[in-house]
């Protein structure tokens, strides 16, 4: 009978249940990052491909959440944290899936073999990207809980705590990053011309993963400075 | 005088009809709104609900349901304009309840925002105006009921923010979230039974045979807060601190503390509820009966008759066994994202507020207040996601309610002043 009770439509679903949801779909997404490279380190194309698919259906399943979570927020919700705010956090969480989804479709794409030489440093660089993402998901886990609470004295607190953390990895990601650049150079003459600019560029966008992470992290600190 | 005599007693049991089924309306319909609170929260489940709907309803209706009734019964009309035709006031008021009772259940087949008090009162200033002529209505009380339904969702927001802050600052941020709850709550609970103590023995209960002094209210008020209060921290030692590991705050803990206080409001919330709304359904009633009673003489110092309460409140609770425990789960489960440290902020503050208007004797919308309460949290940070389309619905249901029950009511009233003459 009542189909619209206006007294139950006020309550609104909580954003932050699928903006989780979505950051954990992300770093999943982000995790078959590893496998993927170890499977193009031994040219096994048939296992990087199923990679790749779990990536896509991923990053496919995390913007389904996005549009979700945008249709959701109508702009008459209240919500204690800034619409726009949590519009922008979720864009850049998306970001992150696109990226790994890049990274992945060109390296299959082109069957590129890194460089026996690099295999170690790179493998360290995407690790190092990798937990970055898996840090920014922890941080969003965090806040989960304390915006239940209605924030106070903690959150700061633990935030500090988990941004100098992201802050940190993507330094060392930073460093990783010129070390790997550095090297390459000095292999640039035995190496075909278009595959060394090609890596240059996979090496620019696992930066940009962990840039990425970062600002979900920065994203969260401008959400929960009050 | 003589139409008065001849049906007198048609009168009353058209009245006692109508009046038990409006009130059986609001206990179907307006009481999910007032435990939705309770049972979306989790706090208590929709069975408990009921149990404690019926007993606090009822209790509310009879106990502090008389200053509310008397308003409405003649708060409204001046009762020395019918001096002359006492039978139009008859007539008059079982076309408000009709109204009342029809539109509530119209809209509701359609969904459509509905209060009861904004009916009730529409319905009445509507007959007056067409039947009495613009002067009979007491204008004065008429603007002042007006104005309470802007403040009343306000107060309870105050409130509720208030109360909400309080809580976050001292629970939330403390060190121990889980000790602090555990050292906080029986103080909430207290406020819980001393505020509403307080409202009933000041205002009501003279019509049970208790006339305390305002030292004796008090004195009686801080006993029943202590004694409710020892009984909270009875049942919160049962509750233990989380054993989730992940969680590192202990806020489980802590929500499950606040369940325990969340019982008492809900009980606080029925008994407000029962004592503002009942109103809508005995008011016009209790007016019937004093005409007919006194043989047409419109006695403005009468008490309601006891029994009239009695009636209300038993129609509510029929009302809320036949239907209203349907409506309960459809509201329950609709408010998932509200914990019991929110809702008890905002049932609390929603009941205080309710309570503090039917002391004062204005009829206001309980689902209004609560709204207001709710927002109110919301302002504090404590929601996750509040729609506030809902203040729009409000709007709507003031500009269609009030014109839907004062046209029905007039089409009533001539339609009995046609069949009694």
């Amino acid at each position: 009978m009542v189909t619209s009770n206006p007294f139950s439509a006020m309550f609104g679903r909580s954003p932050f249940q699928p903006l989780l949801t979505h950051i954990v779909k992300t770093s999943e997404c982000a995790d078959q990052l590893l496998p993927f490279f170890e499977a193009t380190l031994v040219g096994d194309w048939d296992a990087a491909a199923i990679h790749r698919e779990s990536v896509t259906r991923l990053e496919h399943e995390a913007d389904e959440l996005k549009t979700e979570l945008r249709l959701n927020l109508p702009n008459t919700m209240f919500l204690p944290v800034s619409r726009s705010d949590l519009l922008d956090l979720i864009s850049v969480q998306d970001k992150i899936a696109n990226k790994v989804r890049d990274i992945t479709g060109i390296m299959l794409g082109r069957r590129m073999q890194v460089p026996e030489e690099l295999a170690q440093p790179m493998r360290d660089y995407m690790r190092t990207a990798v937990a970055c993402v898996a840090q920014a998901r922890h941080a969003l886990e965090e806040l989960k809980d304390l915006l239940e609470s209605g924030f106070g004295r903690n959150v700061s607190d633990v935030m500090q705590k988990l941004i100098r953390e992201l802050h940190r990895l993507e330094q060392q990601a930073d460093d990783q990053q010129i070390a790997i650049r550095r090297q390459l150079f000095g292999l640039e003459d035995r190496m075909p011309p278009v595959d060394v600019m090609f890596l240059y560029k996979i090496i620019d966008w696992v930066g940009e993963l962990s840039d990425r992470a970062e600002r979900v992290g920065s994203r969260l600190q401008i959400m929960t400075a009050n | 005088m003589s139409i008065i005599a001849q049906h007198g007693e048609i009168f009353i049991i058209l009245a006692c009809l109508f009046g038990f089924f409006m009130a059986w309306g609001v206990g179907a319909n307006d009481v999910a709104n007032a435990m939705g609170t309770s049972v979306g929260s989790r706090a208590i489940t929709i069975k408990q609900a009921i149990i404690i709907a019926v007993i606090f309803e009822f209790l509310g209706a009879w106990l502090a349901g008389g200053e509310v009734t008397n308003t409405i019964r003649k708060g409204i009309i001046d009762p020395e304009m019918l001096q002359e035709d006492p039978q139009l006031l008859v007539y008059g008021m079982l076309a408000a309840l009709l109204a009342a009772a029809t539109w509530l259940l119209i809209a509701s087949m359609k969904g459509w925002p509905v209060s009861t008090t904004h009916s009730i009162v529409g319905a009445i200033v509507g007959f007056s105006v067409a039947g009495l002529g613009a002067s009979a209505v007491d204008w004065g009380a008429v603007g002042q009921i007006a104005a309470s339904w802007i403040v009343s969702p306000l107060l309870a927001g105050t409130i509720a923010f208030t109360l909400f802050k309080s809580v976050q600052h001292l629970i939330f941020e403390a060190n121990d979230p889980f000790a602090a709850a555990k050292r906080y709550v029986p103080m909430y609970v207290f406020l819980v039974g001393f505020a509403v103590t307080m409202v009933t023995l000041t205002k009501g209960l003279k019509h049970v045979g208790l006339d305390l002094s305002f030292g004796a209210s008090l004195l009686l008020s801080i006993l029943a807060g202590l004694l409710v209060s020892a009984l909270g921290g009875f049942m919160e030692r049962r509750v233990q601190a989380s054993s989730r590991k992940t969680d590192q705050f202990g806020f489980s803990g802590v929500e499950r503390v606040f369940g325990v206080l969340m019982i008492f409001t809900a009980c606080a919330m029925a008994f407000a509820h029962g004592s503002n709304d009942v109103a809508n359904a005995v008011g016009p009633l209790a007016a019937v009966i004093s005409v007919v009673q006194t043989g047409g003489e419109i006695e403005a110092a009468a008490l309601v008759p006891w029994w009239v309460l009695v009636l209300g409140g038993g129609g509510i609770v029929v009302g809320l066994v036949t239907y209203g425990r349907k409506v309960i789960a459809t509201v329950g489960t609709g408010i998932t994202e509200l914990t019991p440290s929110r809702g008890f902020a905002a049932t609390l503050a929603a009941a205080v507020t309710v309570v503090l208007a039917s002391g004062t004797g204005l009829p206001i919308s309980t689902t209004h207040t609560l709204v207001g309460a709710v927002l109110g949290v919301g302002l504090a940070r404590g929601m996750a996601a509040l729609n506030l389309r809902v203040i729009g619905t409000i709007a709507m249901s003031w500009l269609i309610t009030l014109p839907a029950g004062a046209g029905l009511a007039i089409l009533f009233f001539f339609t009995f002043k046609g069949m009694f003459g």
